[in-house]
């Protein structure tokens, strides 16, 4: 008994995750406060690393965890302090689209639901749930999509060079 | 159900609801959280095809992903800020004149 309990564990806690993280997910849309929202936010992103971790791709669970919780997050909440708590928009919650959005978002979900219900996606290739090894990974990443780690690198350049435009125009606003 | 397909089905739920985000609420800030919860149901599914597959194509993706957020997110903070400070207020109605 014990035994079955322990080897199901995995699966247990990837479903309990994987609940968390649609939970919170949901709050995002009901939540009023931003800060709120963003903590939200955070913890759907906590939980979907642990889904990750669950999988057996570890390291990019700890890259959801540095990259997205550690910087984009943090960046985030940074901002929302920055602002004024005073602010009208803070206390109202949804805009004229509510009920078309509402609307989409059922038809939208039907559809998706219904596509990823019927076309059940085929026997797995490899090794079944076998997860591919940090080595793998780092020489396909490295070797056999050389030229999209150099788009991105070129992506971090423009966005740096755009951010820098972005706060010229305050400044040149500012002074005139 | 197969644990892909869950992994599937949560992947498609975080799209949905951030892109309803995105479209429903008021707060521009609240829309870029949408927006970064939408990324992260894409990612979930990448994640779920390399492990089906057992091949890294879907890992490496999802680092193209990160990095595509990252860039986003300090790009649009910058300009949220700035509207801010023009219109005192983060409330989308007031930016429709954005329009032009």
């Amino acid at each position: 008994m014990i035994e079955t309990v322990l080897a199901s564990l995995d699966t247990v806690f990837l479903y309990a995750f994987a609940g968390c993280a649609f939970l919170s997910a949901a709050l995002m849309l009901f939540l009023k406060e931003p800060m709120r929202v963003a903590l939200a936010l955070i913890s759907c992103m906590v939980f979907l690393g642990g889904v990750y971790g669950l999988l057996g791709v570890h390291f990019i669970a700890a890259f959801q965890v540095l990259i997205y919780v550690g910087a984009v997050m943090v960046f985030m909440v940074y901002a929302i302090m920055l602002l004024d708590p005073r602010d009208e928009s803070m206390k109202v919650r949804y805009s004229h689209f509510l009920w078309p959005g509402a609307v989409g978002y059922v038809l939208l979900v039907e559809a998706l639901a219904a596509g990823v219900m019927n076309d059940l996606p085929g026997p797995p290739r490899g090794p079944a749930g076998e997860p591919f090894s940090l080595k793998a990974f780092s020489e396909a990443f490295l070797s056999e999509y050389w030229l999209h780690f150099e788009l991105t690198s070129v992506l971090l350049v423009a966005a740096v060079v755009a951010a820098l435009a972005v706060i010229r125009v305050n400044r040149k606003e500012s002074r005139g | 159900m197969d644990k892909v397909q869950v992994l599937l089905l949560l992947a498609t739920a975080l799209f949905t609801l951030g892109l309803t985000g995105v479209v429903i609420r008021r707060n521009v800030l609240v829309m870029l959280m949408c927006m970064e919860l939408m990324l992260n149901g894409v990612n979930l599914s990448l994640v779920a095809f390399a492990h089906q597959l057992g091949e890294a194509v879907g890992a490496v993706l999802v680092f193209l992903v990160f990095v595509v957020a990252t860039a986003e997110i300090a790009v649009a903070i910058p300009i949220v800020l700035l509207l801010v400070r023009r219109k005192r207020t983060l409330d989308l109605e007031a930016f429709s004149d954005l329009k032009g």
